[in-house]
């Protein structure tokens, strides 16, 4: 993977504080509401890992050669607009569809091209810049969002659950934390640590966001502090029963919605299981359940909120259009992006359809990208946020074009 | 710098411990490893074997049931297929044990690390059922023996292992005009999964001269590698693609195809100078830091080179080096170093560690999950994170918080005095604030718990 810096996130929240002293004490580790954000509308951004096959997601059962290419795909899809049909698993998201709360943007992709490695596809999309910015990556895009927002403090966006997220590292402070997570020391232990670590940065200013984050999550859980040793083996023990069902997709999106009914604005969390090179009609319902249940979570928990919400899902990179020989696809091109919420004008799979013919294809494997999957997500923003044009197409996503307004937005 | 007994210890292997000395040179450490592996003998774990003979007998009794058609054979094979894995992964959870046994009580810890970092560098995990428990067999049989040998044995060893093929999706890989893509439907064509790891993630790295054309070529070349539960390995002829292959400008193979056309292209592969250029970085990254000074990693390029990935001779390099010695901040531990590494400066005893399986899973294997490393599983094949900054987030770090605070304790209800304690954990460099922080904790266990937790501790 590609490295970059980490950049110690809290640092207007350690520089000043004094070695040694009291963490309770601190009234700069309780959450503290600065300026109100300058929207009320809230984000979701998920990362599909592996490689979500568009063509499989999103059929387009309309075209003549996808009925050769994909022979069993071509009769069982959900009607969307006639010429696409949404994958089975997710018949669960037709009433958003409906409702106009659900859009597909078909045959986009980041500008990766050829290499086809997941690792750096996903380093560039998360980084939201072009190739020549591969092994020398500084910070996600999402992040460098928040820089241009003033006024967002410290939780208003937030990284969830266990995967280190490139997509929202950076210079503007941002809350990671997950739903079995947990962190209960006595006091005598937290002063300790405190002196031993002040030196290092990394570990200082990780353990003071851990500790500020659990104080939250025990305060809404009514956890007793920890005392002594068993206490603390409990502590340990009852964290370790928490992760066996807390890391599931739903519990992910219920902990998110918890965020963003609350301060936040911005939420992130990734899904795995996308990486479907050997029997997909097997593999991918799988991963397709976890990304629907999120979705469906969200929705149902944010209740009003989800009136101001956008979700957007991206994946490194679509899939080849043809099986390969063990009834999977391998590394692709272009692909689908699903974007889900009571904020969007749905009801539209979008995008330039390239078609399906061998000529067609992006070096006659892959679906050929007609629109960089950038585009959308940089309209979003300005819908969302009313992010500046300009900075979008020079520092957000260095080197988008923007294009014509797919108007995502009510 | 030069070689420092206790950086050595930290750095390259398992960690101080109060009863065993450190090795006192380079050379010592080499000779070591030159040696006998004595502590795979006194800990064993199996071969994969051990998961092939279990899945030959499923495979006996889903037949069995199948052939019955009968609801209660049927549910006979499920419970049946449930207790067998149940039971394979209480004995793994032994076998995860001897694996910290092993650094626990090692006077030969860089095999013990270079048997991780090559388990890593050549990342498969299993795809269901019994291969579930596959991991740590396969570390067994495909790597640790060959952790000083030739990096093109480790590669060949890997490449044609059950398990490595199962995970990359090679067993059922068939070439479009093989004799078998022509006679059943079912076996159609490619799969690039293998091929493509192999020149990304194995030998040229994501930077390498190879192109979609390699993969294709390579993915064709790969074709009859292949698995039985029988047999394990196997290269079946009918699955392999007529005429030959060419891989980065070379012709390999010819008819009939042969499993010695595939080694001969994975021994260039494996001696090739973009490969050694990425194991060098690989290597210098994991061992020393993050961003390691360039002339280490030319000095390990240029000895791989010359030595065609002659291992020990690498090595060589990695321990003598200067830029290895510095004692600018180190590597941040990664869970499974982290926590052998505080086992082996508690040196409890062996009946101390838990011996019951569910008592390992958990209060060791669990949660070395919540530091964000679930043993044997990473998340893609390209493994474990090496920066810093992914294992130290909040929320991992707070499981490391949780489990070096509890963990000593429950250990060892009598723990040692605090203050040598830090001194047998951290060498003569102990940091003032560490030293301090052990005399003023209010209990032992409280003492030994910052110890451990503290960046000086959880560096190397």
């Amino acid at each position: 993977m590609t490295k970059f810096q980490s950049i110690s996130r809290r640092k207007f929240m350690s520089q000043s504080l004094a070695l040694g002293c009291s963490l309770a004490a601190s009234p700069l580790v309780t959450p503290v509401a600065l300026a109100s954000a300058p929207s009320e509308n809230r984000l979701v951004v998920i990362i599909l890992r592996g490689g979500m096959d568009g063509l499989d997601v999103v059929r387009p059962v309309g075209s003549a050669e996808f009925a050769e290419l994909r022979p069993n795909m071509a009769g069982d899809g959900l009607d969307l607009d006639g010429f696409f049909a949404l994958h089975p698993s997710l018949q669960d998201l037709m009433p958003l569809w409906e409702r106009g709360e659900l859009n597909f943007a078909h045959a986009v992709s980041t500008p990766y091209r050829d290499k086809r490695s997941h690792f750096d596809g996903q380093d560039i999309l998360e980084a939201g810049t072009g190739v020549d910015a591969l092994g020398r990556i500084r910070d996600g895009w999402l992040n460098r969002l928040l820089q241009s927002m003033p006024g967002m403090h410290a939780q208003a966006a937030y990284a969830v659950g266990r995967s280190d997220m490139l997509l929202l590292k950076g210079a503007a402070a941002v809350a990671n934390w997950s739903p079995d997570a947990a962190l209960n020391l006595s006091p005598q232990a937290h002063r300790l640590l405190e002196l031993v670590m002040h030196e290092d940065p990394l570990f200082r200013d990780a353990m003071l966001e851990a500790t500020e984050l659990s104080l939250d999550e025990a305060s809404s859980r009514n956890s007793a502090p920890v005392m002594d040793e068993d206490d603390m083996m409990q502590a340990m023990r009852a964290n370790n029963r928490r992760q066996r069902n807390g890391a599931s997709a739903e519990n992910i999106a219920r902990f998110a919605a918890g965020k963003l009914r609350d301060e936040a604005r911005i939420a992130a969390f990734s899904l795995n299981g996308f990486d479907t090179h050997d029997r997909q009609a097997q593999a991918l319902p799988n991963a397709l359940d976890r990304l629907q249940s999120a979705i469906l979570m969200l929705q149902s928990e944010l209740g009003p909120i989800w009136g101001k919400t956008a979700i957007l899902a991206m994946t490194e990179f679509g899939r080849t259009a043809r099986y390969n020989g063990t009834g999977g696809t391998d590394h692709g091109t272009a692909g689908v992006m699903l974007m889900a919420g009571g904020a969007l004008r749905g009801g539209r799979v979008l995008g330039d359809w390239p078609g399906l013919s061998e000529a067609d294809l992006y070096q006659r494997r892959d679906l050929m990208p007609t629109r960089d999957v950038r585009a959308y997500a940089g309209w979003a923003m300005r819908d969302l946020f009313g992010t500046d044009a300009n900075f979008i197409e020079r520092i957000l996503f260095p080197g988008v074009d923007l294009g014509t307004d797919p108007k995502l937005l009510l | 710098m030069r070689f420092d007994q206790y950086r050595a210890a930290i750095r390259f292997g398992c960690g101080l411990s109060p009863v065993i000395a450190p090795a006192v040179s380079a050379s010592d450490m080499l000779s070591s490893l030159r040696g006998d592996d004595l502590l795979a003998r006194r800990f064993p774990i199996p071969g994969f074997d051990i998961v092939l003979s279990a899945m030959v007998e499923m495979q006996a009794a889903r037949k069995k049931s199948r052939r019955s058609n009968s609801e209660a054979e049927q549910r006979n094979f499920t419970e049946m297929r449930r207790a067998r894995n149940r039971e394979l992964r209480l004995e793994s959870a032994g076998w995860f044990r001897n694996t910290l046994m092993r650094r626990i009580s090692t006077q030969d810890g860089f095999r013990e690390r270079l048997a991780f970092f090559w388990a890593d560098h050549f990342t498969a995990r299993g795809t269901g059922g019994v291969t579930g428990v596959g991991y740590m067999p396969y570390v067994e049989e495909a790597i640790r023996p060959h952790v000083s040998g030739r990096f093109a044995d480790i590669l060949k060893a890997v490449v044609t292992h059950p398990f490595m093929i199962d995970y990359l999706d090679q067993t059922r890989s068939a070439g479009p005009n093989s004799r078998i893509a022509k006679r059943n439907a079912r076996f159609s064509g490619l799969n690039e999964n293998l091929a493509r790891e192999v020149l990304e993630l194995h030998t040229l790295g994501v930077d390498g001269p190879y192109t979609q054309d390699d993969v294709r070529q390579l993915a064709e070349l790969f074709t009859g590698l292949s698995i039985s539960p029988e047999k394990g390995f196997m290269f079946r002829r009918r699955f392999a693609e007529p005429g030959a292959e060419t891989v980065l400008g070379k012709r390999y193979g010819g008819d009939p195809a042969r499993l010695s056309h595939v080694f001969n292209a994975l021994e260039d592969l494996a001696t090739h100078p973009a490969t050694a250029k990425h194991i060098a970085r690989k290597l210098a990254v994991h061992f020393v830091s993050d961003a390691p000074e360039t002339a280490l990693i030319e000095a390990l390029e240029m000895r791989f080179k010359q030595t065609s990935g002659d291992l020990l001779a690498v090595y060589e390099v990695l321990l003598e080096h200067p830029d290895s010695w510095s004692s600018a901040q180190g590597n941040v531990k990664q869970p499974i170093d982290f926590i052998a590494s505080s086992l082996r400066a508690l040196a409890p005893t062996p009946d101390q560690l838990p011996t019951n399986p569910r008592a390992i899973y958990r209060d060791l294997v669990l949660p070395m999950s919540l530091m964000g490393q679930p043993w044997g599983a990473p998340l893609g094949p390209d493994g474990w994170p090496e920066a810093d900054g992914a294992w130290i987030t909040p929320q991992r770090m707070a499981a490391r918080l949780q489990w070096g605070m509890a963990m000593p304790y429950q250990l060892r209800s009598f723990l040692p005095d605090p203050r040598r304690f830090a001194r047998d954990a951290l060498g003569p460099d102990l940091p003032k604030p560490v030293e301090f922080a052990a005399k003023a904790a209010e209990t032992r266990s409280e003492a030994v718990g910052v110890v451990l937790c503290s960046p000086a501790f959880q560096r190397m």
